[in-house]
């Protein structure tokens, strides 16, 4: 089984804010805007690089995003920063409006998603973003799994031309993609083989699916592990031909099951492949303050829980 | 010196246009419309700086946006009459297919529009991001947006006030039509609005007044001191006082025609009133 090796834990929020430093250097085009978070967002290099293209909105979101979209007329490439919280749900119909059904190039990155936020709590936690966004016509949606991938998805989503919604969050996890990787929007990553049981994971639960894999190996139970940056437009492809092969299916989320990767899973298995499937996510809750590890376990977010789930699917097949 | 009977008789047909367009679908928001006709007219055709055709970013040109956008009879009919589309197309306004959305967008490529607008609130955000970026573009045009003086009650604005007045952004001429009418009454009955111009110079804004916005020698003279004021590090605020419903007597000064279509009988009062003038499309 291939392995892979964490080259030492890092947040993904520090991801973009390499990858927005990286572009501000590249793309005179891009231009950043906060709402009073810019450490947060590790936006302060791109500030101090630039400060004639950085944006200080202030607590404002709303305001925010429709600067964002105005500023697209006449060549910009805003990139917006607050958590994921603020960056959606606070400003959903300004995004509908101003943004997606106006088709602005405007890129909406949003630190903190998930419960791993810890311990500030459920107003700071957001479960239902994906959703949010995945619902609005024509908007990107990727949720990357490490720091390298938030990295190359922020030098990436620059050259893409519409809305996108770039996901990361707080937490310092494994960093094991390649650095310097490519990334191409809407492909997923293949990371192990297997004949047993696919699991398709994001953001977060990517590494844990990979620990997942690793221990199930020993069982002698075959993991692919599949993952999916790009939740919208979903590669359809890469995971009918991994189901195709293991006859059933694990999808593993940092986010509610209604409205997640699992959904948009489970519609492409129901319309090609009717194939059992389980799905790892939040159970239509909010969550809650503490650490990020004990909000993983008791939310059931973390490498036990997918292996659960992995023997629960196995006996539907 | 422009010719003021032109714009008058480009008013006339104007507001025809609007009855015409409500009345076929019968939906629409021909109060509003008619209120603001005389300031579209002198915006796009003597006011702005605009280029020949159009494209989406506008470099080189000064840009409008429409924040209120349920006023977009009036908004297409002037477009088109400026050239941006022909007047023919009037004919599909809110129709199936049709680049004439009820409420103007982007997403059908109907050239003159560069935002959706419709649902309120967002389009003073959208106008300071479009100056922002003619700052950093080093292009000296102006950008203009109007606003509905209910629509002022969406929060969003305030947030936009703030920031436009806090960054100097003072390429940009926000007016608002104060007509004193939203769907449910007078605004002074649904939330008061306070007094505006207090409350625009307290936010910091440089605030002018015209006090008969439906008279197109006032408009030109008011907007032409709103653009000696800017590059002054202030944004800039008219208030254009009008009348919804302007120039069909039984429109005028009431909300009862926010949005409602006239029938056959009212429409034909509606034209006489506003006999043809350049041609009915």
């Amino acid at each position: 089984m291939k392995t892979y090796t964490n080259t030492g834990n890092k947040d993904t929020r520090s991801g973009f804010g390499a990858g927005l430093t990286e572009l501000g250097k590249t793309n005179e085009n891009v231009v950043a805007l906060c709402a009073d978070l810019t450490g947060s967002l590790k936006m302060d290099e791109f500030k101090a690089n630039h400060p004639e293209r950085f944006f200080q909105v202030g607590i404002a979101e709303a305001n925010m995003i429709g600067i964002a979209a105005g500023m697209t007329i006449g060549g910009k490439i805003p990139f917006t920063g607050t958590f994921a919280n603020f960056s959606t749900g606070r400003v959903y119909d300004q995004i509908r409006q101003s943004v997606a059904y106006s088709d602005k190039n405007v890129k909406i990155c949003a630190s903190h998603a998930g419960v791993t936020l810890g311990e500030d709590g459920a107003t700071h936690q957001i479960l239902e973003d994906i959703g949010l966004m995945k619902m609005l016509p024509g908007m990107t949606v990727i949720n990357t799994c490490d720091y390298n991938q938030t990295k190359a998805a922020t030098l990436a989503i620059a050259k893409h031309h519409g809305p996108v919604y770039l996901r990361f969050g707080r937490p310092k996890v494994a960093n094991f993609t390649p650095e310097n990787g490519d990334f191409e929007i809407g492909k997923a990553v293949k990371l192990t083989d297997g004949n047993d049981v696919t699991i398709v994971a994001t953001g977060h639960l990517v590494w844990e699916a990979l620990e997942a894999a690793k221990a199930l190996h020993e069982e002698g139970i075959g993991a692919e592990v599949i993952n999916i940056h790009t939740i919208k437009p979903l590669d359809d492809n890469a995971i009918l031909d991994s189901v195709s092969k293991t006859g059933c299916v694990v999808t593993a989320e940092e986010h509610n099951y209604l409205g997640g990767l699992g959904e948009s899973v489970a519609r492409v298995l129901a319309l090609h492949q009717p194939t059992p499937q389980e799905f790892v996510a939040t159970n239509d809750t909010f969550g809650e303050s503490g650490t990020p590890a004990q909000l993983m376990d008791k939310y059931g977010l973390n490498s036990s829980a997918i292996e659960k789930a992995v023997k629960k699917v196995l006996k539907r097949k | 010196m422009p010719n003021i009977q032109q714009l008058e008789d480009l008013t006339t047909q104007v507001r025809r246009d609007i009855l015409r367009m409500v009345h076929k679908v019968n939906s629409g928001h021909p109060g509003g419309s008619l209120g603001c006709a005389e300031f579209f007219v002198s915006l796009y055709n003597e006011i702005m700086e605009t280029k020949d055709g159009f494209d989406m970013d506008g470099i080189g040109e000064d840009l409008f946006f429409l924040s209120n956008g349920h006023i977009s009879p009036v908004f297409y009919s002037v477009l088109a009459r400026a050239g941006y589309f022909p007047v023919d197309e009037l004919n599909t306004f809110r129709l199936i297919d049709s680049r004439l959305q009820g409420h103007p967008t982007t997403h059908e490529g109907l050239p003159g529009v560069r935002v959706a607008s419709g649902s309120l609130g967002q389009g003073m955000s959208v106008a300071i991001g479009a100056a922002e970026t003619k700052k950093l573009n080093n292009d000296k045009h102006l950008v203009y947006s109007l606003h509905g003086d209910g629509e002022l009650q969406e929060g969003q604005n305030w947030e936009a006030i703030m920031y436009a007045a806090g960054n100097k952004i003072d390429n940009l001429i926000s007016t608002i039509d104060v007509n004193g009418q939203q769907i449910d009454g007078a605004t002074h009955n649904v939330l008061p609005l306070g007094n505006l111009r207090a409350k625009f110079e307290a936010f910091g804004w440089t605030v002018l007044e015209i006090k008969n916005g439906n008279n197109i020698e006032a408009i030109l003279k008011g907007m032409a001191e709103a653009k000696t004021m800017t590059g002054k590090g202030k944004p800039v605020c008219v208030l254009l006082q009008t009348v919804m419903g302007n120039g069909v007597d039984f429109m005028m000064h009431t909300h009862a025609w926010h949005g409602k279509a006239p029938n056959d009988e009212q429409l034909e009062i509606g034209l006489a009133q506003n006999p043809e003038t350049l041609g009915d499309y």
